[in-house]
């Protein structure tokens, strides 16, 4: 063991601690929420995870998109077989360790070498589908400054790691074929070979290539690592756990307030005294609706930190289409915006302090609020099964049932509501009236 | 046979009887002047086929659909109550609705509550009248016509029914063309979540005009749809396109017509 490796277990072993850290980091800001009972039905949850998230089955409905990002996305994860041996030969000074496997390990290399190639290409139309075609759902407000340079960096990350591959790669084949020490004839290089005719010739200046294109290779994929809790790209992990928990209800069903329930029984109880004293085992009274990101279900925070910033959402939302201030997406990137801000002041101030800050109103406003019809559109289109309307109807039942802020066409259909039994201003003994008439 | 047979539940338990099914009118259907014309339509197609039913009359209320979705759990669940009290007194289990805002609320949300229902959208319904053979429909004025349909949010994405009002559309030799945007993809007509009762957000379009911009641009001579609320703005869509006079927006149930047996 050469001080070339201790060195690399050195930057590992930092890497994977900050790693935690940041893991540690989230899962205590996604905890901020309130718990909440899923049912179990584990079976139709894995196959919910199985089909979104490792299936990609709602990353189809754009055909473009959907096929770059399968490329991106399995290749990623078949290339990391490759880290494997990237790591065993970093630690024990080996190269290339898995050869040892024969004709199947040929295979694999040459298969990763397209597959790096792949990446490459995709990784760059969509560079160009950001920057130079500019589409639409990227040029939203909510993604000018840090979200939209975050996405580039991360492409620009995936294009540098994987052209160190092929470089490196060819740097390999040609050190191969001049039968340098140390170079066993190994893998088949499909697409670095293309390369080979532009590196230089001298038998160290390979090496040195070699050599750097393996640690440019391992120590991008590491910060890479310690880059994505930091960033949108963090859904590669959370989408698993996110769509494990996805609502398996109809669309259309929202959750009845148990807190609720409980009052409205009480009210229409003939023989309930209002006066009296609650049961003893009653919940403590608790606040209606969603003022700040500890009033959300965890299941909430979960999905902003899964929020691939895609905007697929956005892009379908008939308030959004229409010019409205509402960007579901954008509510997805306030909620976790704020439990970051949040987290950190606890973390740093402790538990039971909280800053002055809240969800509503320093990052969501009411006329976002107010702008959904609640149709549904963006929880369909989401690739992570995210679900913004629940964050939407949760701070409108703070709004009404803690605030009374309500808009006041929707005051009065509220009072006919409470009088008359209908949002309109009719007699409930005109109820059949429609029998009548022609 | 114009003439509508329409009991009351309150009647029928006066005298012993006890309905197939409940039909759930709704207020837009009690109440809005053009939905009125829908319910009609409706029990013109339930008479034809016999079907047993009654409908609460003056003892519905709200199903609190409206104020639910805009925030106010306290009167949705106080209209919620007093529903299902009413609907488990009779003793109701099954419901047919024109509105997919009440069947959506009172099958997902009343059960949590106590009320379990089989509730049934109208074109689920006619459709399986049609399939028992208990009734024959046609397209009378309406065959042939070029008919697009817009999916309601509550029937389609929210509950997951696509097909049953286009196979009662496209029995006539109708020309069933669909929108771009369609099915799981439709776009709201802008009515959903309270919004049918407020003034719309600022913005430089109403989601009304969109989306039925979106139907127009089919040329159709019949925009379809299967609510009372998407009726409403997809109707005040077409006028504001000036296009009342080509175009109508019909229910389902005014486009299939009983046949008399
Ligand atoms: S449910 Fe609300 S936020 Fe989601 S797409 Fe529809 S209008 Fe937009
Ligand atoms: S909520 Fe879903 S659809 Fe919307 S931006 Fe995030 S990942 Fe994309």
């Amino acid at each position: 063991m050469g001080i070339e490796n201790v060195i690399f277990i050195i930057i590992l072993a930092a890497a994977i601690f900050m790693f935690v850290k940041s893991i540690r980091r989230i899962s205590y800001n996604i905890n901020l929420g309130r718990d909440f009972s899923f049912t179990d039905d584990s079976g139709i949850r894995w196959k919910t995870m199985a089909k979104v998230a490792l299936g990609q089955s709602k990353m189809t409905a754009r055909p473009v998109a959907g096929i770059l990002h399968f490329i991106v996305y399995a290749g990623f994860i078949l290339i990391n077989i490759e880290v494997v041996e990237i790591l065993i030969d970093g630690v024990f000074g080996s190269h290339r360790i898995l050869s040892i496997s024969g004709d199947f390990y040929n295979f694999l290399i040459g298969f990763f070498d397209v597959l790096a190639f792949a990446i490459l290409l995709s990784c760059i139309i969509f560079l160009i589908r950001r920057n130079v075609i500019k589409i639409d759902r990227f040029q939203r407000p909510e993604l000018k400054g840090w979200p939209f340079l975050d996405a580039n960096m991360i492409l620009v990350f995936e294009v540098v790691l994987m052209s160190a591959i092929l470089i490196m790669n060819a740097a390999d084949l040609k050190l191969q074929s001049l039968d340098v020490i140390g170079y066993h004839h190994v893998g088949s290089f499909p697409i670095a070979s293309f390369l080979v005719g532009v590196l230089p010739d001298s038998e160290a200046a390979l090496i040195a290539i070699e050599r750097s294109m393996w640690w440019v290779h391992i120590i991008g994929i590491l910060i890479f690592l310690n880059y994505v809790p930091f960033s949108k790209h963090f859904h590669i992990l959370l989408a698993f756990p996110n769509t494990y928990y996805s609502n398996l209800k109809k669309k259309g069903e929202l959750d009845n307030l148990e807190s609720v329930t409980y009052e409205v029984r009480l009210m229409m109880d003939p023989n309930a005294d209002p006066f009296a004293a609650p049961a003893p085992d009653a919940a403590p009274p608790e606040k209606f609706g969603v003022e700040d990101v500890s009033d959300l279900y965890w299941k909430s925070i979960m999905d902003a930190y899964t929020c691939t910033e895609c905007g697929r959402c956005s892009d379908v939302c008939p308030a959004n289409q229409t010019g409205k201030l509402l960007s579901p997406r954008k509510v997805m990137m306030d909620v976790r915006d704020r439990a970051e801000e949040l987290g950190a002041y606890k973390r740093k101030n402790g538990v039971d302090n909280v800053d002055d800050k809240k969800l509503l109103g320093d990052y969501i406003l009411e006329d976002e609020i107010w702008a959904c019809t609640t149709c549904n559109a963006c929880t369909e289109a989401c690739p992570v099964n995210n679900d913004p309307l629940k964050v939407i109807i949760d701070i409108r039942r703070f709004l009404v049932m803690e605030q009374s802020k309500i808009p006041s066409e929707l005051a009065m259909t509220f009072t006919n509501m409470e009088n008359n039994g209908a949002p309109w201003q009719f007699s409930p003994t005109d109820r059949l009236n429609w029998k009548d008439e022609s | 046979m114009s003439e509508m047979r329409i009991k009351t539940m309150a009647e029928m338990a006066a005298n012993g009887e006890k309905p197939d099914v409940l039909f759930w009118v709704g207020c837009a259907g009690s109440f809005d002047d053009r939905a009125i014309k829908i319910t009609r339509s409706l029990v013109k197609l339930l008479n034809a086929a016999d079907v047993n039913f009654a409908v609460l009359g003056t003892e519905e209320t709200c199903t609190g659909d409206p104020a639910k979705r805009a925030g106010n759990e306290f009167l949705f669940q106080m209209q919620a109550m007093q529903n299902i009290e009413v609907l488990n007194a009779y003793e109701v289990d099954k419901i047919v609705t024109a509105c997919p805002h009440c069947m959506n609320t009172i099958g997902n949300e009343y059960p949590g509550l106590g009320g379990n229902y089989t509730v049934y959208h109208h074109t689920e319904y006619l459709q399986m009248l049609i399939d028992e053979g208990k009734l024959t429909v046609e397209g009378g004025e309406y065959k042939g016509k070029r008919i697009t349909f817009h999916d309601p949010c509550y029937l389609g994405r929210g509950n997951g029914v696509y097909e049953a009002p286009r196979t009662l559309l496209s029995q006539f030799e109708n020309e069933l063309v669909e929108m771009n945007r369609c099915k799981a993809n439709a776009m709201c007509c802008g009515a959903g979540g309270a919004q049918m009762f407020k003034e719309s957000e600022k913005g430089d379009k109403e989601v009304f005009v969109e989306r039925t911009e979106e139907a127009i641009s089919e040329n159709p001579d019949i925009i379809a749809t299967g609510c009372p609320f998407c009726n409403t703005m997809l109707t005040d869509g077409v006028k504001h396109f000036n296009k009342e006079k080509e175009i109508e927006v019909l229910d389902i149930s005014e486009i299939i017509k009983p046949v008399k047996k």
